[in-house]
This record gives structure tokens, sequence and C-alpha cells, in this order.
């Protein structure tokens, strides 16, 4: 059976998923898009890993939180928006689970086949597109605090309150997942 | 037991990318296996292995932290075209990789005459489980090492070793191929593909899970592997690992999804002559590499210091979450 404790310390704490839901889309999605440049930027192998597939979208959905990003792997480049609904945006892949265990897969915490084995994320549609994206990721070796600093960097210091809040709430997710992750 | 004390294990690790094998190299891997971005090796998955540049910046990348290289290039190479499995051959030796493990009688041929100095290891996927077999390679084509297949017991593996002229690698670790590896027509009668022709064992091209309320549907091909309610772990979507209901009841008909873990046995396969121990998983992420491959260097440093071999679980990384020795100990059904 599945060890019920180690699934509960993977999931955000309830009052910060709590604190997170009314926060408006957009700013989120404008940060985001920024760290996704820079990482595409600073790790042109990644897409390199995607040559040759054909246009894809994968819905990533935090199951704790009250929205989706969709990710768009084309053959060269990564494009990412961030939605309420799937209702009005088809999608060929799904992946769900806690945004600590999201977060966890890019920073190289987790193992996603044995997160796919104890039913800690959920994975439906093209397999072979969500496979791909994952061992981009994996040898990617993305450090994401040091890119939320290397992103913020570039925009220069009026935001370097929203560079530390961000921080702050990385650091957060990332304590979450290391305490989930058991070696 | 050699002139200098008891001998050693060597270590050897997987990696699909290049991150992997430096993950496997800091901790503690002596070899590490890897393949090319094609189909001439057994776990072409899509975003997985090594571009040319890519194997030869990793080999160098391995000798300056004195790691070998091992290359596979072990599917079979497709009737009336040799070309791609020979091109590999050739650059893994103009590449200096430490050896090629290949399965292909008609390869073998070829990287013995083209290649002599390159060293050749039997990959699993040959399928060689008996000392007559074993020497026949040896003899023909000069190979060094042959991996054994997950059929054997530790008995049987101490006999092998003793009866063949090349040096002896069994896995230790990982996901668990319970059919003769090579020889298995599993994925293949489901999806067209194998990893013996294609290099996937039910490719992700014909995979697919569904939720159904809190049970999780997997299919391959147009086969339903399995219907997992939530508190039961999953494996990989492969028919050998199926729950399957028939006249005799319901349940996995052939082998539950669990992992193979051997740490326990390293002493004796040690003491049965065995040269060095595999762990599986060139598809797995750099998490699994790091956790899996620190808890073996750690576990044969023990046992060359003559202490107790630490087992700290592995079973939060493995298939089904559970480990078990296999046929090692012959005790599964």
């Amino acid at each position: 059976m599945l060890q019920p404790s180690l699934q509960q310390a993977r999931r955000l704490p309830g009052i910060v998923a709590w604190a997170m839901r009314p926060l408006p889309l957009f700013p989120l999605e404008f940060a985001l898009v920024r760290l996704l440049a820079g990482i595409l930027e600073r790790h042109p192998d990644l897409v390199g890993r995607l040559s040759g597939m054909e246009r894809r979208r994968i819905a990533v959905e935090p199951d704790d939180l009250p929205f989706t990003v969709v990710l768009e792997l084309q053959e060269s480049t990564i494009s990412l928006r961030i939605v309420r609904t799937l209702d009005i945006i088809p999608v060929h892949a799904r992946i769900r689970g806690p945004l600590p265990v999201l977060i966890g897969l890019v920073d190289g915490v987790y193992d996603g086949d044995a997160l796919f084995f104890s039913r800690d994320l959920v994975i439906e549609g093209d397999i072979e597109a969500v496979l791909a994206l994952r061992n981009a990721i994996d040898d990617a070796d993305v450090d994401l605090l040091g890119e939320v600093a290397a992103t913020c960097a570039a925009c220069g210091s009026p935001i370097d309150g929203i560079k530390r809040a961000l921080e702050g709430i990385l650091r957060a997710v990332l304590k979450t997942a290391n305490r989930g992750h058991v070696q | 037991m050699t002139p200098h004390g008891p001998r050693t294990l060597e270590l050897v690790c997987p990696a699909g990318t290049p991150a992997s094998l430096r993950t496997a190299i800091e901790a503690g891997a002596d070899a590490v296996y890897c393949g090319f971005r094609d189909e001439t090796n057994a776990r072409n998955f899509p975003g997985l292995n090594f571009s040319r540049d890519e194997m030869r910046a990793s080999i160098s990348y391995a000798r300056e932290r004195g790691a070998k290289v091992l290359i596979a290039i072990n599917t079979f190479a497709r009737a009336g075209d040799p070309g791609p499995w020979r091109r590999a051959v050739d650059d893994a030796a103009a590449f200096g990789a430490n050896a090629v493990i290949l399965a292909d009688l008609g390869l073998l041929g070829y990287a013995a005459t083209t290649h002599p100095r390159l060293r050749l290891h039997l990959s699993v996927q040959a399928a060689a489980a008996s000392a007559d077999s074993i020497n026949f390679y040896v003899g023909r084509f000069g190979v060094k090492r042959v991996v054994l297949p997950r059929v054997l017991s530790v008995a049987e593996i101490a006999a092998v070793t003793r009866a063949v002229s090349c040096e002896t690698e069994t896995f230790a670790f990982g996901g668990l191929c319970v059919m003769t590896e090579g020889r298995c027509s599993l994925s293949s009668y489901a999806t067209g593909k194998s990893p013996n022709m294609n290099g996937v064992c039910s490719p992700a091209s014909h995979v697919s899970y569904r939720q159904d309320g809190d049970c999780l549907v997997s299919r391959l091909g147009e086969f339903t592997i399995d219907r997992s309610d939530s508190g039961r772990p999953v494996g990989y979507p492969t028919l050998c690992k199926g729950h399957f209901r028939t006249t005799a009841g319901q349940g996995y008909l052939f082998e539950e999804p669990v992992s193979l873990d051997a740490r326990r046995l390293l002493p004796e396969l040690r003491t049965a002559g065995v040269t060095a121990i595999k762990i599986e998983g060139r598809q797995r992420s750099r998490a699994y590499i790091k956790a899996v491959v620190a808890a073996f260097r750690e576990a044969l440093d023990a046992l060359a210091a003559g202490t107790a071999v630490p087992i700290e679980s592995l079973a939060s990384m493995t298939e089904g979450q559970s480990v078990t020795s296999g046929a090692y100990r012959k005790a599964w059904r």
C-alpha cells in the first residue's frame, strides 16, 4: 500500500494554497513567461531534445491551486500560458499533482516514474510528449532558485522586492518537496 | 580473493542523458552505460539518449574522473539495413568508449573484424544463459564480458561464472524483466514494436492512462493492462506486469509490479565470481540515479571493508513501490 503520510508531506500546506487562490493570473503568467524564456536561453539543449516532435500542448495542473499552466511544445521553442479552466483550450496531454511535486520534478528533487508509481502524479493523453518533456527537463539540470535570481537580475533593481517574494515562495515549495522526498 | 584482499565488484550504472551520466559518476559509479539517440539501443525513448557530440563529450568527462563508458548498441539490426548499427559501433570506437554492449551476431562479427581492439560485452538481450552459449561468443568474437539474464539463481550464476572464459555481470537493481530478454514478443504482440528490434518495450506512443473516478485505467494498444484503485501502487504498462481477469480469478498473471534489489545478495554474488553489478534504469531521472547509485556505492564500499552492508529502503523509487530478490532466490511464484 502507499504511504499516506508521505503523500501528505508532498502537498502544499493548506494555508499557502488558500492564500494563493485569489491571485490574479496575469502577473503570474508574465513572471512565468519571463522565467521560461530565461531557462530556454540558458539551456538551449532542452528544446533540442524535443526536435522532430509534432506541436503538442500539455496541461500542467497543480491540484492544490486553482489554475493550470499550459505548455506548448514546438520544433524550436516552448511557450506558456495560464488558464483557470481547460474548457476553452484543447490539450494533448495532462500532468496533474501537488505543486511541490511538480516543482520538485523540474528542480530534480523527484523521479517522475517513482511519483507515477506512488500515484502522486497523474498523467493522461499523449504519453510520448510527456516523456519527451520530462527527459528534456531532467537533462537540462535546472536550478529553479538560480533561474529566478538570473531572470530577476535581467529585469533590473526595480523588481528586487518581487524577486525576494518569488524566491521566498519557491524556497517554501522546495522545502515541502524535499520533506516529501525520502532517501 | 585476490592477492591484495577481497575482490571488489564493479558498479555499472545507467544514464539516459549527459546530466544523468554526470550524476552517476558523482554518486560513485565505476562505469556508466548509455546509448545513441536512435533505434540502435534498447531504451529508444522520446527525449532520451545521446547525440554524437554529447557522447564524445561525456566519454571525455568520464575519463577525466576515472570512470568507464559502455555504449549499448543492443538491438538487432534491421534486415537489409545494418548501416545505423555499424555506424554506432564505428563511432563508439572512434570516441574511445571503454566497451560496446552488443547482442546481434552479425554486429558482433562486424565489431570484432573492423575494430579488433574494441572491447565487446554481450548484452542481456543476447539471452546467453549457459556456459556453452557464452563460450561460443567468447571463442568466436572475443567477447570479454557477458551480462547474464535476470532468470538465473545465484547458484546458477556461480556455476556459469566458473565455466565461462569471460567476466560476468549481473543486474542488481531496478525493473525486473521476467521474460528471457531478447526473445520476448509481448510488446510486439500488443503494439508491433519491441525492445529487440525498435528499442522500446511498451512504447509510449501506444500507452494510454485514463482516470475513471478513483481508478487509473492503463492500456497498451488494444489491451487494458490494469485498473488500479487509488490505494494501490502501479507499475510500467507492460503486459508482463498486467493485472488481468481470467477463468482462474483476478490478479497479476505473470509478475507483480515490483523491482529487483539484490543488495543483500552482494556477498554471495562476489563469492560467485561475478565481476560487475548493474543498475537498471536508463529511462529514469537524475533523482533516481543519484539515490540508487549512492546507496549501492555505500553497500559496495562496506562489502569491500568487510563491514555490514547497509540496506536503507529504496522502495519509494521502485515500480510497484516494493522490492524483491527476483530469480536470484527463486522464491517468487
